[in-house]
């Protein structure tokens, strides 16, 4: 392309220009969980509330009397996301606004552990709010310990070397799909066009929803910061991390179908908690990734 | 959109601090370019304007100015997603000086 | 309007009255009735209100600070278990300064299963920013949620209006429910400075360095302190009204009393009779009974115990290792005032064990015959 050409040329976007995220947030460098936050704001506009328990958000937006955020938040205790989402949506309803839309966003400490027994309830009643957690795949704000979200291999500070976890990760989108909500959505950092697509579909519908979006963090994951993106983006591409919607618990859509899945050992080797895994743990990881998608395929839509 | 630079916030007095425990001020006092140890130096002369580091850059510390990528260095951390994902690869990441 | 109505659904008729907009609660023994008719009144449309029929005590609590920082006014009521579950979010509401009015059912605290009166479970939440009404009657539990949403709103300060389980809760009491259109005059709609909207967008409650807490909580404090005053205004304000003063203690006979009880709750009824007989028997008694117990009304107690000779505190609790809760903080306003008198200590009806009018004559010639207490407990009604 000649300079002439290129001065003219559009920067090219593809999501909308304008932030609600402002610089200045106490994230790590290469954060996934701030590029989540962002595109999912960029989704659901202005009009929204933030219910965050603690995780690393609960410090990211900036200490007291700071915010970086163009909408509210409220920080809430640990296990409470949902709860705390579902009170706020009936105070705003009950107060003339039935417009703002309400977030729960929680790490995978708050969704798979502590907080399940409030999601669970919220998602039963079908609350009318949007609950997203973002999936560091550890309790990474408090020093990198183990949660249900930390996937089979991985070291972390309470699944030291020696003592890996050895337990697979939770699957926390089948037991929501076992609430029967209207719309659930795999995520990644890596894509955040499908993100964006799924989070304003989910805007326009009442009821509980849920999103799993997977938010590579090099502090916990040992792995290089610039890698953040490459690593979500590994994940998606060799069936680690697949993208797809289950609307009503019942109707799986694929979102991104993967005819030649790339082996998990790329992945693997760009993260420093998995250094210590020999062949047969390796082995293990994709037999295990390879049994999932071949679950996920079967239970898809025609 | 959050003022950049905004001022810190000091409280005189218990009077001076609201009732509810909220926040008054930005978080963008904070300069977050200070962290860094290697910065991102964008070669327009490369650069196709794809919007990828746009999009992948964490803060957001990528502007867009005259249709033109632009790094804030005031908040930039130097994580080099931008120089990583850049098809192009016209962003190359080099030490501060000091 | 005159009903007949239990304890439960006094607590049910206080938060219709005032106009709750949001209701989260979860069901335990002896509370049930109170949500069961607030669910009804929500159905038939005579409660406009949000009624969240959440899974736990815990998560109660936290979609009712949701729902109030969101700007609406929130009821929510528990017992025993449920309370303590709810313990983490007490402190939330306390601190976050949201005005939540929760009825409480004083409950045993397990182990063993009990569902019967005494007050650990409250006062176990003293610490936590709470206002606290200890409540004697029907009547004065429907006054009180009203008085208490008016006083909390004010405050930014949460309140719990308290009554004995079976006792109070399940008792069937004559009650005037108060008119509607005179509460709303005494009870304007919650309308806060301060809320979570994108209108005004604000983070609540992030980290919070050393820097700013202890002024955070100065400040409530302070605003704590200014409680008592505001009762007392507010009740008057009620007398007008309703003709039913709500003030921070209720003495009965205390004026040229020598001995007085000093009570709480449903014993402090229980009390009035046997000062009654007392009387007849020739001793000047009386009986102080605390309504308000957070905050600590200083002052009122003060008033009474200076004129007397002697005093009783009975205590429906006891902290292990400390005693009777309400001895403890009785003896702590009186400490180093001249002219006090001497104070004893009883523990009675733990678990729901029944507090008589025998029960205060023994508590009353156990302490006419001493001139200073020589235990920090008198145990009474125990098979020692």
């Amino acid at each position: 392309m000649s300079q002439e050409v290129k001065k003219e040329k559009k920067f090219t976007m593809t999501l909308p220009a304008d932030e609600l995220m402002a610089c200045g947030h106490l994230a790590c460098q290469g954060c996934g969980a701030t590029l989540a936050m962002r595109y999912m704001l960029k989704a659901l506009g202005q009009k929204t509330v933030l219910c965050i328990p603690a995780c690393c958000w609960a410090v990211i937006d900036g200490p007291y009397p700071y915010s970086s955020m163009d909408v509210p938040i409220y920080h809430c205790a640990f296990e409470t996301a949902a709860s705390t989402a579902t009170g706020v949506k009936a105070g705003l309803e009950m107060t003339g606004d039935t417009e703002t839309t309400v977030v729960a966003w929680a790490g995978d400490g708050g969704t798979f552990d502590i907080g399940i027994q409030a999601l669970s309830g919220a998602a039963e009643r079908n609350e009318d709010i949007i609950y997203v957690c973002y999936d560091n795949e550890a309790y990474m704000n408090t020093g990198i310990q183990r949660s249900s979200a930390t996937p089979y291999g991985a070291w972390t500070t309470t699944t030291p070397v020696k003592h890996f976890k050895t337990r697979p990760k939770k699957d926390i989108v089948a037991i929501m799909a076992a609430h029967r909500i209207p719309y659930i959505a795999t995520a990644s950092v890596s894509h955040p066009e499908d993100f964006f697509k799924k989070m304003k579909k989910a805007k326009d519908i009442k009821g509980t929803r849920f999103f799993h979006v997977y938010a590579p963090c090099p502090t916990g994951w040992k792995s290089r910061p610039e890698d953040t993106v490459k690593l979500a983006r590994m994940a998606v591409q060799n069936g680690y991390f697949p993208l797809y919607e289950i609307e009503n618990g019942e109707k799986t859509t694929l979102n991104l179908k993967l005819k030649d899945r790339k082996p998990v050992d790329d992945y693997l080797r760009l993260q420093g908690r998995f250094r210590h895994l020999g062949p047969e743990q390796i082995a293990a990881v994709q037999a295990e990734v390879d049994a999932r998608w071949e679950r996920l395929i079967k239970g898809c839509a025609a | 959109m959050r003022p950049k630079k905004a001022k810190k916030i000091v409280f005189k007095s218990a009077e001076e601090m609201p009732l509810m425990i909220c926040s008054v001020g930005h978080q963008t006092h904070n300069l977050t370019g200070a962290w860094r140890n290697i910065r991102p130096e964008i070669d327009l002369g490369k650069c196709i304007k794809c919007g990828i580091c746009w999009k992948f850059c964490p803060e957001p510390s990528i502007e867009v100015v005259d249709e033109w990528p632009v790094v804030d260095y005031d908040y930039c951390k130097g994580c080099g997603i931008c120089a990583e994902e850049c098809p192009s690869k016209c962003i190359v990441m080099v030490e501060e000086r000091k | 309007m005159k009903k007949v109505i239990m304890g439960n659904h006094a607590l049910s008729y206080g938060a219709m009255l005032s106009r709750a907009q949001v209701i989260s609660a979860y069901p335990i023994t002896p509370q049930t009735q109170v949500v069961e008719l607030l669910s009804e009144m929500c159905a038939d449309g005579t409660l406009d209100a949000q009624f969240i029929k959440v899974e736990s005590e815990h998560s109660a609590m936290a979609s009712c600070i949701g729902a109030s920082v969101a700007g609406a006014r929130t009821f929510t009521a528990t017992s025993a278990q449920g309370l303590a579950l709810m313990h983490e979010m007490l402190h939330w509401a306390g601190g976050g300064r949201h005005p939540v009015v929760m009825g409480n059912v004083n409950r045993s605290m397990a182990p063993g299963w009990s569902i019967w009166t005494d007050q650990n479970d409250s006062l176990s939440q003293r610490d936590t920013g709470w206002m606290q009404f200890y409540c004697a009657s029907n009547q004065e539990v429907v006054d009180t949620v009203i008085q208490a949403f008016k006083v909390a709103e004010t405050l930014m300060i949460p309140a719990m209006v308290i009554l004995d389980a079976f006792a109070l809760s399940h008792t069937y009491e004559v009650v005037d429910v108060p008119d509607q259109a005179l509460v709303d005059k005494y009870l304007p709609p919650f309308k806060p400075a301060i809320k979570l909207t994108p209108a005004d967008p604000r983070a609540f409650g992030g980290l919070t360095g050393a820097e700013h807490y202890m002024e955070l909580r100065y400040k409530l404090e302070k605003d704590m302190e200014k409680a008592p005053a505001l009762i007392e205004e507010t009740g008057r304000e009620y007398e007008k009204l309703f003709g039913r003063n709500l003030g921070l203690v209720d003495p009965y006979r205390c004026d040229d009393a020598d001995f007085v009880f000093v009570t709480s709750g449903t014993a402090g009824y229980t009390a009035r009779v046997a000062v009654d007989e007392l009387r007849k028997a020739g001793i000047k008694a009386g009986n102080l009974r605390i309504k308000v117990f957070r905050p600590f009304p200083f002052d009122s107690v003060r008033k009474v115990l200076g004129k007397v000779k002697k005093a009783a505190v009975v205590d429906r609790n006891c902290s292990y290792g400390a005693g009777g809760i309400f001895y403890q903080e009785v003896k702590s306003a009186v400490y180093g005032r001249p002219g006090m008198p001497p104070l004893f200590g009883y523990i009675a009806g733990l678990g729901g064990r029944d507090i008589t009018t025998d029960s205060f004559k023994e508590i009353a010639t156990d302490a006419l015959a001493k001139d200073r207490p020589e235990e920090e407990i008198v145990w009474i009604g125990v098979k020692k």
